[in-house]
């Protein structure tokens, strides 16, 4: 498969960007440090450009339906505007991945899978909707869009400098950015440029989520003077805030995991009817054996995806994601574990280059929030 | 970019380093560093511990990756950068300096001459 880059790919090269292979694309990891960057977004702000995020517009008179078959949650509650973050399931409730629906502002749904997810998410959407003779539109139009994240305690006031004029559905209510609530999005103009500005992130941290034609990338990522930050920023911010990533914290091959065992189960709406529904409500009503949780290593070392975590000499579970927290100087780890041992304080082992270093269950997130 | 290469030492195509005076010391390269990003930990051998040349002696972790350490030249190993214990970033900040890892008593001078000059490493990173 050939590999994909965003349209700001020379932007971020004469930056001094280094790129790595994610998903398929072939994105910024690091502008000037790891640690420099993720400290920016804690403590000021920062902008990721998220290009590589998938976008599927769905439309027609069946689109709400078509929506709320194929995600867990209830796409119906959804106004224009809103955000909504949800699972798509497969008939036995397992996640294929994790998505943020937007209702838009003229009633279409657009949906954001994650990287090197778009293409299988448009054929899952046809295929139902063909089967089922749903009446709605899915066009994939990932390549048409450049998506940019500004996070940080100082993001809303950057974003609202950045705006020229909110439009719907915001603007019946304020012609202020700031008053934008969490988990909704609204039609706005920055540095001229049309976009759609949702107060949604990946971080931990309040900030703005954007949407514009990639011809106006170069534009709006001008609009925003902050740290440029790469994904290996972002990977550690998501980190401490103790959020999954599709593909490493949830694999339908390698690591098959239900939203409940994911922690995630607050985007599973029983009352809806989706796929993998039943799956679902019957381990809703089973209780899950296994759980999604964090550590925080006692001993030197860091934990990485694939590590075995022990208890009492057994190998209980695997670490899915870690790395040395740069907010607190020490080694942070997600994982699953057998939900009796998914207590905080409950100490267990991480099996690192063949030795086993303390560790001891931590919920997360690891940050303050 | 280009990167620090000081000519009083020889090095491995793996980035580490040697130096060619006494004490022994051996680190990893700036560009090694620079390649990395923030280092975070270093797994190193004990005090007493032999090394062997072009064989893993070591791990240096940075936020991103992991990597293992290959030793220039065999010996045992005399010292421990202990710094590196609480300040992994000196291997970032000063790769040649603060930042070395082991001392050693090397075993055979014969393997000197089998790594890279200074002008020979600087055209590989080329």
């Amino acid at each position: 498969m050939a590999t994909r880059r965003p349209p700001l790919y020379g932007v971020h090269e004469d930056r001094g960007a280094g790129f790595t292979d994610f998903g398929g694309w072939e994105m910024p990891v690091e502008f000037d440090s790891i640690r420099d960057e993720h400290a920016a977004v804690r403590e000021a702000a920062g902008i990721f450009d998220v290009s590589h995020m998938g976008e599927i517009r769905v439309e027609g008179p069946d689109a709400e339906t078509l929506m709320q078959r194929l995600t867990t949650n209830d796409v119906s509650a959804m106004g224009a505007g809103d955000a909504q973050y949800t699972s798509i399931t497969d008939e036995s409730g397992i996640i294929q991945d994790d998505t943020m629906i937007y209702k838009l502002p003229d009633g279409d749904y657009l949906f954001v899978p994650n990287a090197g997810h778009d293409q299988e998410a448009e054929q899952r959407w046809v295929d139902y909707r063909d089967e089922h003779g749903l009446d709605a539109t899915v066009e994939n139009e990932t390549a048409d869009w450049a998506m940019f994240a500004v996070q940080g305690p100082d993001a809303i006031g950057l974003t609202a400098d950045a705006v020229d004029a909110v439009g719907a559905p915001l603007a019946e209510e304020s012609d202020e950015i700031a008053d934008l609530s969490r988990f909704t999005a609204t039609d706005a103009t920055v540095a001229g440029v049309d976009c759609l500005v949702a107060r949604t992130g990946y971080t931990g941290e309040d900030g703005v989520e954007i949407l514009c034609s990639t011809d106006d990338a170069e534009t709006v990522w001008a609009a925003f003077d902050c740290q440029p930050c790469g994904l290996g920023a972002r990977d550690t911010l998501r980190m401490e805030a103790g959020l999954l990533l599709s593909g490493e914290d949830f694999n339908p091959e390698e690591n098959p995991r239900t939203p409940y065992e994911a922690g995630i189960g607050f985007t599973v709406d029983l009352d809806t009817e989706f796929v993998g529904r039943d799956a679902l409500a019957a381990q809703n009503e089973a209780g899950i054996d296994e759980t999604f949780t964090g550590l925080t290593l006692q001993e030197r070392g860091v934990a990485r995806h694939g590590y075995e975590i022990t208890h009492d000499g057994e190998t209980v579970g695997e670490v899915t994601s870690g790395t040395m927290s740069p907010t607190l100087g020490e080694a942070i780890a997600l994982g699953y574990l057998p939900t009796e041992l998914a207590e905080d304080g409950t100490e267990v082992g991480v099996v690192i280059r063949g030795e086993e270093k303390r560790a001891e269950v931590t919920t997360p997130p690891f940050i303050d929030q | 970019m280009s990167f620090d290469v000081p000519d009083d030492r020889h090095y491995l195509a793996s980035h580490e380093w040697v130096t060619t005076d006494e004490p022994t010391r051996i680190g990893i390269s700036d560009f090694a560093q620079d390649e990395l990003g923030d280092v975070v930990f270093v797994e190193l051998p004990d005090e007493g511990d032999e090394i062997s040349h072009d064989e893993a002696f070591g791990v240096v972790e940075s936020i991103k990756a992991v990597s293992d350490l290959y030793a220039p030249i065999s010996g045992e190993v005399v010292a421990v950068n202990e710094a590196l214990h609480d300040q992994p970033e000196l291997v970032n900040e000063d790769p040649y300096g603060d930042g070395w890892l082991l001392e050693v008593e090397p075993s055979d001078e014969a393997e000197f001459e089998e790594l890279m000059d200074a002008d020979e490493y600087e055209a590989q990173i080329a």
